[in-house]
């Protein structure tokens, strides 16, 4: 089994597509030579070509417009967008044509475009390098939206979102791209849209998805100390939330805490909260608590430790779950 | 989902386009040959422009060596900024190796009531605003997004989504001419810089359709310094930028971006143009990123060694002195001393970073509403009693 990086896992997986399928094109900023800004994309146009790795000129609304077009030709490019805060000039070309299209054609038209983001902080990067947006992306109606949280899951759900009819925004954690772990390429994958139990526990459950799902672990690690026994999900699938392992955990535990980095006014979130209240009302012992980004831009990267959900701020919620 | 049968891709990785697959326009980087504004060699002799020497006739010895200064503090400066970079004192840098001429030049044709749009790389720009180079440090070190006054300096904050702040500016252009601020006494101009890879955005073409359609009175300033990080100019445009002007209906002009007179010269007409109504005008500046894109990129990967010594040959700081001391006598003294404030100033620049103080944490929470939020103000009393109840532990 080969050990691989978070980014190294998505670059496999995408040169397993791009073999399996010749009209899987690659396209974006600095896709090609440089193998993109992270090298996730290193060495494939190299071994496929420049018609297969689109070195795109500098316009997010330009490659997502034109993969449409492309989709509409019975292609199916993967675009890359080089940082989260990066996406908006290519917002209009997403919400208005590419989740549309299968729905105003009544599936006459089907959309098989991926949309690469990497995303989140705790990479002391400059503004706009940052930003966790997903839930922007979840709101709208048509596009499916996942987020990978290991090298596992990254080699399979970008595969698995090449060969969906639907668009899929992809986001992946930026902060965990040289994370490690065994894969195995031979094994049979997680379907695309479901959760995950991480790590099951009994005393209290912990939702999360993205870059804080390390953080998430940790404090169940943590917890043991404190005699806690912790569930961790994985959600995985943003649009549409798979929501099942959650309330299962929840008739468990009683407790839920949910973590993510965005903001968390009507954030993804903030909907999970919501569902798990009408769903598990009876079973809960305290109320469902979020840790998460505040409501404000994404601060100068000095104050990113205090912004972004840390081990002592899941915690922190744990006890006062765990108090109730 | 197509079937592999369907369509075999080809494998070619020879599409990249040069002279002889481009068979319509202009290779896009090719030198702008007799269109290209050059007063100053880059063997340091100054040569006459019937155009544009009007613009440079009050550059005399003293103001020679007052733009050779500039160029030598900011070169300076900016070679502190990746140092501090490397040592871990800033997370990033934006070097402008190689753009010192083409910023001085621009920076020093505007007149204090004309204001700077710029992107993230005018380091050059803001010292001619008078933006004390420790204030670009904040964005680089994470304590702030940019901590100087774009009122008070005439020098906006710096934008990092490319091509954004062409829009901006020209709305603010807009804005001096619905006040009556062209043709006048008092008349003001804008300008806006980004580089060859930005002219690629919605935001540019539509600022270019926008000051066109009113009038408004901005310079647009396009920085080509061959690269949008790996991308050639090539992979941007078929032609020439400056000649998309004459497509929205006015005035492009390409200038040797390592002459800092040329540059001061045809900013400077083309700052009027805008004061007196003509405007907008599109200045192309013809020039080269000597460094890497930011710290965080790897040049090896995509462009030749060659390609930068030859750029070498055109170093912007190297003509004027040669011409200061060729052609003009200035003494060796002269430049012993802009050395010495070089170095004075790079001690500076590298204490203030040492010793910057890192934000209270409760920035995180201040001045994003004009207004204030309820909302805002009750995560912050709840965030700083989650500190607090650390204290003491
Ligand atoms: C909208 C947007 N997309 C992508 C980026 C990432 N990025 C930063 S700089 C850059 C290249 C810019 O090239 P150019 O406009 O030529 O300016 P230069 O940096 O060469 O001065 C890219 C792609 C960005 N900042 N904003």
């Amino acid at each position: 089994m080969a050990v691989l990086t978070m980014a190294k896992a998505i670059n496999d997986g995408l040169r397993a597509a791009m073999e399996r399928d010749p009209k899987v094109l690659v396209m974006g900023e600095d896709v090609g030579k440089l193998g993109g800004v992270f090298r996730v994309t290193d060495g494939l146009q190299k071994d496929f070509g420049e018609q297969r790795v689109l070195d795109t000129p500098l316009a997010e609304s330009g490659i997502i417009g034109t993969a449409v077009g492309l989709a509409i030709r019975g292609f199916r490019p993967v675009c890359e967008i080089q940082f989260d805060g990066f996406v908006f000039p290519g917002y209009d070309q997403i919400v208005s044509q590419l989740a549309k299209l299968h729905f105003r054609s009544q599936g006459k038209v089907p959309m098989p475009v991926v949309v690469r983001i990497p995303f989140g902080g705790g990479i002391g990067a400059v503004e706009h390098h940052s930003e966790s947006p997903e839930a922007l992306f979840a709101h709208v109606a048509g596009l499916k939206v996942v987020a990978c949280s290991n090298p596992v899951d990254a080699y399979w759900m970008i595969q698995q979102a090449i060969a969906s009819d639907d668009p899929v925004i992809f986001f992946e954690p930026k902060r965990r791209y040289w994370e490690k772990a065994e894969v195995d390429v031979t094994a049979e994958p997680q379907p695309l849209h479901t959760s995950r139990v991480a790590r099951p526990g009994s005393s209290l459950s912990i939702a999360g998805y993205g870059p804080v799902l390390k953080t998430c672990l940790d404090a169940a690690e943590a917890a043991v100390a404190d005699g806690h026994d912790i569930e961790v999900i994985d959600l995985r699938t943003l649009s549409p939330l798979d929501l099942g392992p959650v309330f299962d955990s929840v008739r468990r535990t009683g407790r839920l805490v949910v973590v993510a980095e965005a903001p968390s006014e009507t954030s993804v979130a903030a909907e999970v909260c919501a569902r798990v209240q009408q769903e598990c009302f009876h079973s809960l012992e305290a109320p469902v608590l979020r840790v998460t980004g505040f409501d404000t831009p994404y601060p100068p990267s000095k104050c990113e430790e205090d912004y972004l959900p840390d081990l002592d701020r899941v915690l922190d919620a744990v006890d006062r779950s765990m108090g109730w | 989902m197509s079937t592999p049968q369907d369509w075999t891709p080809p494998t070619s990785t020879d599409s990249h386009p040069g002279h002889d697959h481009v068979v319509a326009g202009l290779k896009g980087t090719d030198e702008g040959g007799a269109d290209l504004v050059q007063l100053l060699t880059p063997e340091g002799e100054r040569v006459p422009d019937p155009r544009f020497d009007a613009y440079a006739a009050d550059v005399d010895v003293e103001m020679l060596k007052n733009l050779y200064r500039d160029l030598v503090l900011v070169r300076r400066f900016d070679r502190e900024g990746n140092a501090l970079q490397r040592q871990g004192q800033l997370g990033i840098w934006v070097p402008l190796l190689g753009q010192e001429a083409a910023q001085i030049g621009a920076g020093r044709a505007m007149a204090p009531q004309d204001m700077a749009f710029p992107s993230y790389r005018e380091h050059g720009v803001a010292w001619t605003r008078g933006v004390d180079p420790t204030d670009l440090l904040g964005i680089f070190r994470g304590t702030d997004h940019g901590s100087w006054d774009p009122k008070a300096t005439g020098f906006h904050l710096y934008t990092i989504v490319i091509g954004n702040q062409c829009l901006n500016a020209t709305g603010y252009a807009m804005g001096q001419k619905f006040e009556g601020r062209v043709g006048g006494d008092d008349a003001e101009a804008t300008i806006c810089f980004f580089g060859d890879g930005a002219t690629s955005q919605g935001d540019v073409h539509e600022g270019f359709v926008w000051a066109a359609v009113y009038d408004a009175p901005v310079v647009f300033y396009c920085q080509n310094n061959q690269w949008a990080i790996s991308e050639p100019t090539e992979r941007q445009t078929r032609v020439p930028l400056y000649k998309r002007a004459q497509g929205y209906g006015f005035d492009g002009i390409r200038v040797d971006g390592n002459d800092v007179i040329a540059c001061l010269a045809v900013t400077r007409w083309a700052l009027e143009e805008c004061r007196t109504g003509n405007g907008p005008v599109l200045i192309e500046a013809f020039t080269y990123r000597m460094d890497a894109h930011t710290t965080s990129d790897d040049p090896t990967r995509y462009r030749l060694a060659d390609e930068l010594e030859l750029w070498k040959l055109k170093d912007p700081i190297e003509r004027v002195r040669v011409h200061l001391v060729r052609s003009l006598g200035v003494e060796p003294e002269f430049f012993d001393g802009v050395q010495a404030d070089a170095d004075a100033l790079a001690a500076r620049f590298r204490q203030h970073c040492v010793d910057m103080p890192a934000p209270a944490a409760d920035r995180i929470f201040s001045e994003v509403y004009a207004d204030g939020s309820p909302a805002v103000d009750a995560q912050r009393e709840a965030f700083l009693a989650y500190h607090a109840s650390f204290e003491g532990v």
